[in-house]
């Protein structure tokens, strides 16, 4: 990779994409305006930067080209002229360079990115339709590579994408730089949406993971991008440890065949050492600010997960206390069902069991609730109702990973129900 | 004479290379690097983690701890090389071979005052 290469060009036009782009939306306040202002500027570079070598601030070079550009275009657009092949005058911006790369040191980089990141998380937009934004505008992925990635036609995200943009269009985000409240609600809304692109990829099925995978890494490189742009943020430190440390687990979670494994049966060795030493730095460093946050905890689950080598070695009382930890910070029933897998380790299934039985009511549709509640009845003997609960749950499963997963169970019932001479026998 | 390289790269920048760009990379300087340890003229190598992991201490009284790199930089400290060399020239061609594999960003060059190789971390 030589610095005129077709790749390294790609690598800085990406790493420079979301700071350009976020500034040529403030500077001329519409989306597709600034959209195509950066395009532009990339085509030139294409052509400029092989030739001149690239330039010593790529961002700020783009932010000067683009938006020159996009002005130019305006004044041509109204004389309808022809476009003049000139890049002589775009190719050696010397000390305007300087100039700009100065002035974008400052405060407006870090607002520029947070409110282009937060246009995508308008809370009118569903989630598939802010991460499918997100990543064609803050990312910069082609609508073919989001298309793949949500395995959906191309036709159809591009729709997708054109629909959410109207819709961001409309909503109006201030351009001011915002206070001290406004940039944390912000961030919290961008959070989340980091969040979100991670479990897109997170949650694929095994024979889909190859393709979502680039999700899930989509979503670390923006999570460390918005760490370096709030270094102090307890919370994002813990997001970003979140995503790093689930990731880590990326290459054992699937067999070959493409069924999930369960952290209890994976191969630690396969698990990406690099990823969680990232990941438990920045644990430590969050847990010094004492400001608690549910990515925190969620981090420190995984982390405890990730220390212990073998999965005997795992620490589930502190594991239980931590699920007791994110249940006051974040109630919902989804986190004490996390919770009693925990407290059957700890408790046994009985003390489990009676955990999630009030919450029956509230996760009648929740593959989980019946596959964690057959594996509790099971471990009790209860076999016959163990059967029930896991028929319900390949039911409601959402991919034949998951069915194939709890189908595992429902054959090792079978298995130790059956008389041992026609066990003997197969 | 030991000389420190002391590597300083656009970390967004890195951090946008793909998994296969990445290991093309280290390859490459894989290649320098067994030279150098066949030259018996290759100390310790590190890569660091990003700088979102860093933590700094500033030494006032009491001692203050801030989190990030301890400078704002565009180009960041990323890893460094400890090589031994005869002189500023032998070591520069050892950056320009490590340049070649690892274009972009900047090398600082620095002699080593105080070496203790430790000796405990394998």
């Amino acid at each position: 990779m030589s610095e005129t290469d077709a790749a390294w060009i790609d690598a800085a036009l990406t790493s420079a994409r979301p700071q350009a782009v976020g500034a040529l939306l403030r500077y001329f306040r519409d989306l597709d305006t600034a959209e195509e202002a950066f395009q532009n500027a990339c085509l030139r570079a294409l052509r400029s930067w092989p030739q001149n070598g690239p330039p010593r601030d790529p961002a700020a070079w783009l932010i000067m080209v683009g938006r020159n550009a996009a002005i130019d275009e305006a004044r041509r657009g109204r004389k309808q002229q022809p476009l003049p092949e000139d890049d002589r005058a775009i190719s050696d911006l010397g000390d305007a360079e300087d100039e700009i790369a100065e002035r974008l040191d400052g405060s407006h980089y870090r607002d520029d990115i947070l409110r282009l990141m937060f246009i995508c998380c308008h809370p009118d937009l569903p989630p598939t339709q802010q991460i499918a934004l997100a990543l064609r505008i803050v990312s910069g992925l082609s609508v073919k590579q989001i298309a793949r990635a949500f395995l959906v036609g191309e036709a159809a995200m591009e729709q997708r994408i054109t629909r959410a943009k109207a819709r961001v269009a409309d909503a109006n985000v201030p351009f001011e730089t915002p206070g001290a409240v406004e940039r944390s609600e912000r961030l919290a809304a961008v959070a989340a949406m980091i969040y979100l692109i991670f479990n897109e990829g997170y949650s694929a099925s095994g024979d889909t993971a190859d393709m979502r995978k680039p999700l899930s890494e989509e979503a670390i490189r923006l999570a460390r991008l918005l760490l370096r742009l709030f270094p102090s943020e307890p919370e994002i430190m813990g997001l970003t440890a979140l995503l790093l440390l689930q990731h880590a687990r990326a290459d054992a979670r699937f067999d070959a065949d493409g069924a999930l494994i369960l952290l209890d049966d994976q191969d630690r060795t396969l698990w990406n050492q690099k990823l969680i030493a990232e990941g438990l730095a920045l644990i430590d460093k969050a847990m010094r600010h004492r400001r608690s946050g549910s990515y925190q905890i969620q981090a420190a689950i995984a982390a405890l997960h990730a220390r212990a080598a073998r999965p005997e070695d795992t620490d589930w009382q502190q594991i239980d206390l931590l699920y007791g930890a994110l249940e006051l910070v974040q109630p919902s029933p989804v986190v004490t069902l996390n919770r009693a897998v925990a407290a059957s380790k700890v408790r046994g299934a009985q003390a489990a069991l009676d955990m999630i039985e009030p919450l029956a009511p509230r996760l009648v549709n929740y593959f989980h609730f019946f596959g964690v509640r057959g594996a509790f009845l099971m471990q009790l003997g209860r076999n016959e109702e163990a059967r029930v609960a896991f028929d319900r749950a390949i039911a409601l499963a959402n991919t034949s990973a998951e069915a194939a997963h709890i189908r595992m169970h429902l054959d090792r019932l079978m298995r130790d129900s059956e008389p041992p001479g026609k066990k003997a026998g197969k | 004479m030991l000389y420190a390289i002391l590597c300083y790269h656009d970390e967004d920048f890195v951090g946008s290379w793909s998994k296969e760009q990445d290991a093309a990379v280290m390859k490459k300087l894989a290649v320098v690097q067994e030279k150098l340890t066949r030259e018996g003229r290759l100390g310790p190598v590190a890569r660091l983690l990003p700088t979102t992991a860093a933590t700094t201490l500033r030494k006032e009284n009491p001692p203050l701890v801030l989190d990030g790199p301890y400078a704002e930089t565009k180009e960041q400290l990323l890893g460094f090389y400890l090589i031994d060399c005869k002189n500023l020239d032998e070591a520069l061609d050892v950056a320009k071979d490590l340049g070649a594999a690892n274009p972009g960003g900047a090398y600082e060059i620095r002699p080593v005052g105080t070496f203790v190789p430790g000796g405990a971390l394998k």
